[in-house]
């Protein structure tokens, strides 16, 4: 194996190059934002990124209004009427099953659904090369689909045109919120957002707790209305004399089929370890399948696939929205590598050896975004000194959509970033080997 | 190797090229990177060295993914609570999370930056690749 030669940069030598101070200076000029203000995805942010909602809520004001009011009017005109002829439990009950609905509720709307962040164009154009292997220049639009084997079943896997990658298994693109989810079940607008991977269990929880509560207020209410007209009046006095009742029982009344409905669909979808998509589109319907039916993804066993869904380890959130955006001319790795190199930039020589390393990485990935320019998927006939100057979408067909979204080439989305040379970089006067060795040659 | 350099003779080295390790998901829907060796490195990286990566991410990817009594019970506890557990406390996911990126901090320093190469962790990616970014060889003369 050939032994690579890497010349120790000194990074204090670079860090009093006037181009760099200049960039410095810039760096600084710019507010660093975090990743969330630059989401792709239709989807809106509250709390500097901690909660994240479909831009369209959907009817989840309406969702919440009819608990609350449901609940308030049950608390305010059954409970004491209950408490003083049954038990003081009542309220007890209704007051846990109603936190628990809300909280839950809450939860599945203000959490990540699962959602994927979009292929870096670097990827986008890496799974372009490996499906174009004639070595054609030019444009074509990648297959839509790949097989692939899960557990001895065929699987096909579809191409994402938004967001430039093979969809997982189990994964859907939302077009309300313009996302890839992963393990998508459906997007629902009594929540306001995808219900997924990551908050099916605060879902199913919300629906198992709104059957028992809104059960338990109908029954109350009944009981309520039969104890009063009980004590020698008619039922017609008795429900003058408390309104509030029959409002709640019209309510709950009507949302019981569809809940209780609901529930149990989900609990077969849970107890079998299918999404809705895959039960409403039939995908492992004995129909369909010829030989080998039935879904790969099951444990063949109830309690498992119970256990799985909704007591599984919770997965992380793959978008970052908190974290910071790199700016321009920073590294394109994670913004914690960002944070370490200053300490780096100001140790002494008597560390060099070790460090140097570790410098010389962080300078390169610091000059990579420089030289970001179109990834290598693009034509190679062009010569190598145009692609500097050209516009951000020029050989770059793949990201026209992208560049579309973002007027200025300073972008600072780090998806789309690496598609727009920035000007002010290419006027570097950047000190490059001799011809050959070199990938891109800046017009000075 | 003491030679001192001139500012004109400091090159700041190049992206070469970025090569993208897949998901396997022969398995289901886990988190597990194949481990077909990319062709592009082979003139900078044993194969036994990059199977070893790859294999150690996968089998820390099934640790935070293992179904098992502790996750159950973490998940049980979570519903209990009506899931604001989850608000103060680090998931047992997380948890590996972050000590796959000190792993893949370790093979930088250790086995790839002295090759020329980079691994960017996963989760930056969105558990979809392992990108592992090849910088120009900076030998004297020739290059990629």
């Amino acid at each position: 194996m050939k032994n690579c030669e890497y010349q120790q940069i000194d990074p204090r030598a670079l860090s009093v190059s006037p181009m760099s101070a200049q960039n410095r200076a810039e760096m600084k000029a710019q507010r660093s934002r975090r990743k969330w203000e630059v989401f792709p995805g239709k989807n809106r942010f509250f709390c500097d990124g901690r909660i994240i909602v479909a831009r369209q809520s959907g009817v989840l004001p309406l969702t919440l209004g009819l608990i609350v009011v449901t609940c308030g009017l049950f608390f305010a005109f059954d409970c004491p009427f209950l408490v003083e002829h049954l038990t003081v439990f009542i309220p007890v009950i209704g007051g846990v099953l109603f936190l628990f609905a809300v909280i839950s509720l809450l939860r599945t709307s203000f959490t990540d659904p699962g959602i994927l962040p979009r292929a870096t164009p670097e990827e986008a154009a890496d799974i372009e090369k490996q499906i174009d292997t004639s070595g054609s220049s030019t444009y074509r639009p990648p297959p839509r689909t790949k097989e692939i084997l899960i557990n001895q079943q065929v699987v096909k896997l579809k191409y994402c045109f938004t967001c430039k990658m093979f969809r997982p298994p189990r994964t859907s693109h939302c077009s309300l919120c313009d996302n890839c989810v992963e393990r998508f079940d459906h997007h629902c607008p009594w929540v306001g957002n995808c219900v997924g991977k990551r908050n099916y269990r605060f879902f199913y929880s919300f629906i198992i707790s709104l059957s028992f509560l809104t059960s338990f207020i109908f029954g109350c209410v009944v009981t309520h209305i039969t104890l009063r007209s009980q004590e020698g009046k008619s039922l017609i006095q008795a429900i003058q004399e408390s309104p509030a009742s029959v409002v709640e029982l019209v309510i709950c009344f009507f949302s019981i089929w569809s809940i209780l409905g609901l529930s149990g669909f989900h609990t077969y979808l849970v107890a079998s370890n299918l999404t809705t998509n895959e039960d409403i589109k039939g995908s492992w319907s004995s129909k369909r399948c010829t030989e080998e039916s039935g879904n790969p993804y099951s444990y063949n066993n109830i309690i498992t696939n119970c256990c799985v869904t909704l007591c599984g380890p919770m997965p992380p959130s793959l978008i970052d929205r908190r974290g910071f955006v790199p700016l321009v001319e920073a590294s394109p790795a994670a913004s914690a590598t960002e944070i370490e190199l200053p300490p780096f930039l100001a140790k002494n020589d008597s560390n060099m050896c070790t460090r140097s390393t570790k410098d010389v990485l962080a300078r390169m990935v610091h000059a990579f975004d420089s030289r970001g320019l179109c990834p290598p998927g693009t034509p190679k006939t062009t010569p190598v000194g145009v692609e500097v100057s050209s516009s951000p979408s020029a050989g770059c067909p793949l990201f026209s959509r992208s560049s579309r979204k973002r007027d200025s080439l300073h972008s600072s989305n780090p998806a789309f970033r690496l598609a727009s040379p920035s000007p002010s970089l290419s006027r570097n006067t950047m000190i490059l080997g001799e011809g050959p060795d070199v990938g891109f040659i800046p017009i000075p | 190797m003491a030679e001192t350099h001139s500012l004109q003779d400091l090159r700041q080295p190049a992206v070469s090229s970025k090569v993208f390790v897949q998901r396997d998901y022969g398995s289901g829907t886990i988190s597990k990177f194949q481990t077909k060796f990319p062709s592009e490195l082979e003139s900078r990286l044993d194969k036994q060295q990059f199977d070893e990566t790859i294999q150690t991410l996968n089998n820390l990817y099934a640790e935070a993914e293992k179904l098992g009594g502790k996750s159950y019970l973490e998940g049980c506890l979570a519903c209990l609570t009506a899931y604001t557990i989850f608000l103060c406390m680090e998931t047992h996911y997380e948890k590996v999370l972050k000590k796959i990126s000190r792993y893949i901090k370790d093979q930088n320093e250790k086995i790839y930056a002295p090759r020329g190469l980079l691994l960017t962790d996963p989760i930056e990616r969105g558990l979809r690749v392992v990108e592992i970014t090849i910088y120009e060889d900076r030998s004297i003369g020739s290059g990629r």
